[in-house]
């Protein structure tokens, strides 16, 4: 099965309804993500990472940017619209993703903590690669181009992390336990990144993305390839599933920030 | 992009200058455009000079940063916050970049970066006026890229030709990147000019507030003004070419009528070009808020340096983790 533009997707209304759901998943991880990012710039550990992971940060917008767009040519709606003014209902993203980088704010006292930074970036690149590389096999080729498009920077993105993830678990014993407390915090949080959703039994049906199950198996092969000893309880979803519109006060914090120039005037062009 | 001739202590000297031959080789070799690098001979005040020189311009570009990331989360739509992302990231580029030059300066007296670091958190080192200030709304990002990133060009153009090959190299790039910067902050002011009451009434507040930081921008006319100014010695050494109030004037020249043309106005009604004299003539800003600013007393320098401040110590941990084998402070 091959759909190669909007117009032929929207034809089919179970086939478009599931690949908008797929779609609206990619774009809110990276939309978030990226966000928390955003917040970290001037305060990376040095100087060399703070270049290096605003760079990561920009193409991860980037790649948000791109998702939003097929749903504008889906007709969802503007782009703009699509980042700033959904409802946390609507919004698909990971919870996992969501969450504040530590405590305080990024304009005052923001004790950030890049334990958690390392883990969670670790953790959803490398389920990102996983993700898009099956997606590239997409029934929805715009979608599969975008993937692989994607690919061509995104695996970078994932050496970054997983050279932090190897530095910080064979250093000092602080910086171990530090990465470990995370890891296990993660590993409560990290399950509704991986599932699909509503429309978990017809993405797979439509050959939009492998099953969840499978996509699970990968990247638990390839987390475990650079932490050996994972936490033996099965993964968590401490605070629900974003892929089902359950979000957290801090989802409200980030669209408070990343919306409030928006919001400020919306009949005004920026 | 940062710099003036800052404000600070008295010249050094070069009294003791126990090899005159060696001087007069370097000026001679400076005085037909050939470029020093690190390891040639030096006077001491050159050096000295140029440390501090870059390391202010380093740090600048590094707590230039904060201003603008009060706004990057908060840019209001998709393409735009990918532009301030991206210029964003140049800045601390261009930070990292100066810092290596001036590490490079300072390693005959055994110091590095951490000491570059430490100077800044103790007051000793200075950071430019203009990111004391406060940021209020959105045009403040347009504001920074258009006029502060713009005066930054005219002052980085000047020391094109510098003598001192590595920050020589480092600001042929700097100074095209931050013709982008430039343009991406003109494109946020012409969006809000063109735009609804709020947003050219946040627009004009904004450069209200502004002006007498860019006036600033350049540092003090002369010593009469602030007590002391380094503006000889670096000319004499070709760092650059221009005196502070030369600068200022090529930035009224350029920008000036482009602020009028967007409708705009400054907060100063004696402005204008007196033919005559060849030259802008305009209201001077307050020169002692300026000797209060630099000296960290600033509306925000306190909050910048607190940022800062948490970023060192804590990421204490991961730097000790990275240097496991080194000896950690």
């Amino acid at each position: 099965m091959t759909v190669n533009s909007a117009e032929e997707a929207n034809q089919d209304v179970a086939y478009s309804k599931a690949l908008k759901e797929l779609i609206y998943q990619l774009a809110d991880d990276d939309f978030l993500i990226s966000f928390r990012g955003s917040e970290w710039l001037g305060l990376a550990p040095h100087i060399e990472e703070d270049v290096a992971f605003s760079s990561i940060t920009q193409n991860t917008m980037g790649h948000a940017f791109m998702f939003y767009q097929l749903l504008e040519d889906l007709g969802e709606g503007e782009i703009d619209l699509l980042a700033h003014e959904r409802h946390p209902d609507v919004r698909r993203n990971g919870i996992y993703l969501e969450k504040r980088n530590g405590e305080g704010n990024y304009l005052e006292e923001p004790y950030y903590d890049w334990a958690l930074t390392v883990v969670r970036h670790f953790l959803y690149e490398t389920f990102k690669k996983v993700k898009l590389e099956a997606i590239t096999k997409s029934s929805y080729k715009p979608l599969a181009n975008i993937a692989g498009k994607v690919l061509m920077e995104q695996p970078y993105h994932l050496a970054h992390w997983r050279i932090w993830m190897n530095q910080l678990l064979n250093s000092t014993e602080e910086a171990r336990d530090r990465i470990e407390a995370r890891l296990n915090e993660a590993w409560e949080e990290f399950g509704d990144v991986l599932e699909f959703g509503f429309q978990a039994t017809e993405m797979e049906h439509f050959d939009l993305i492998i099953g969840e199950e499978e996509l699970k198996e990968r990247w638990m092969d390839e987390v475990a390839k650079t932490i050996p000893n994972l936490p033996s309880e099965p993964l968590g979803k401490k605070f629900g599933s974003g892929r089902e519109g359950q979000h957290t006060e801090d989802l409200d914090q980030a669209l408070a920030t990343l919306s409030e120039v928006y919001l400020s005037d919306k009949e005004a062009i920026w | 992009m940062y710099n003036y001739i800052e404000y600070g202590s008295s010249e050094i000297s070069n009294d003791n200058i126990d090899d005159q031959e060696k001087y007069e080789q370097f000026m001679a070799r400076i005085e037909v455009g050939e470029k020093i690098e690190p390891d040639d001979w030096m006077p001491e005040d050159y050096r000295q000079g140029l440390i501090k020189l870059i390391s202010m311009h380093g740090i600048s570009e590094i707590m230039g940063a904060l201003p603008e990331k009060e706004w990057t989360p908060k840019a209001p739509t998709m393409k735009r916050k990918l532009g301030i992302m991206a210029k964003v990231q140049d800045e601390m580029g261009h930070g990292q970049l100066l810092l290596r030059v001036a590490e490079d300066l300072m390693q005959p007296y055994g110091k590095d970066r951490g000491d570059i670091m430490e100077d800044l958190l103790s007051g000793d080192l200075k950071f430019h006026n203009v990111f004391h200030m406060p940021t209020k709304t959105w045009a403040d990002a347009g504001m920074v890229g258009w006029l502060v990133d713009g005066a930054a060009i005219i002052s980085q153009t000047n020391m094109l030709d510098a003598s001192y090959g590595p920050y020589q190299r480092a600001l042929q790039r700097i100074c095209q990147e931050e013709v982008f910067h430039a343009q991406h902050g003109e494109a946020i002011i012409m969006a809000l000019a063109e735009g609804t009451d709020y947003q050219r009434e946040i627009l004009q507040e904004s450069l209200n507030r502004w002006w007498p930081s860019l006036l600033m921008f350049f540092g003090p006319a002369s010593a009469d003004t602030t007590g002391s100014s380094k503006q000889n010695i670096m000319i004499k050494y070709k760092i650059r070419k221009s005196s502070n109030e030369e600068l200022r004037q090529a930035f009224l020249d350029k920008y000036l009528p482009r602020v009028f043309s967007l409708g705009l106005t400054v907060p100063d009604e004696t402005v204008h070009y007196d033919e005559a004299q060849e030259q802008w003539i305009y209201q001077q800003p307050d020169w002692n808020e300026f000797k209060q600013i630099i000296k960290n007393k600033g509306p925000r320098s306190k909050e910048r340096l607190r940022l800062r401040e948490i970023a060192y110590e804590n990421n204490r941990w991961v730097r000790q983790a990275l240097a496991k084998d080194q000896v950690m402070t």
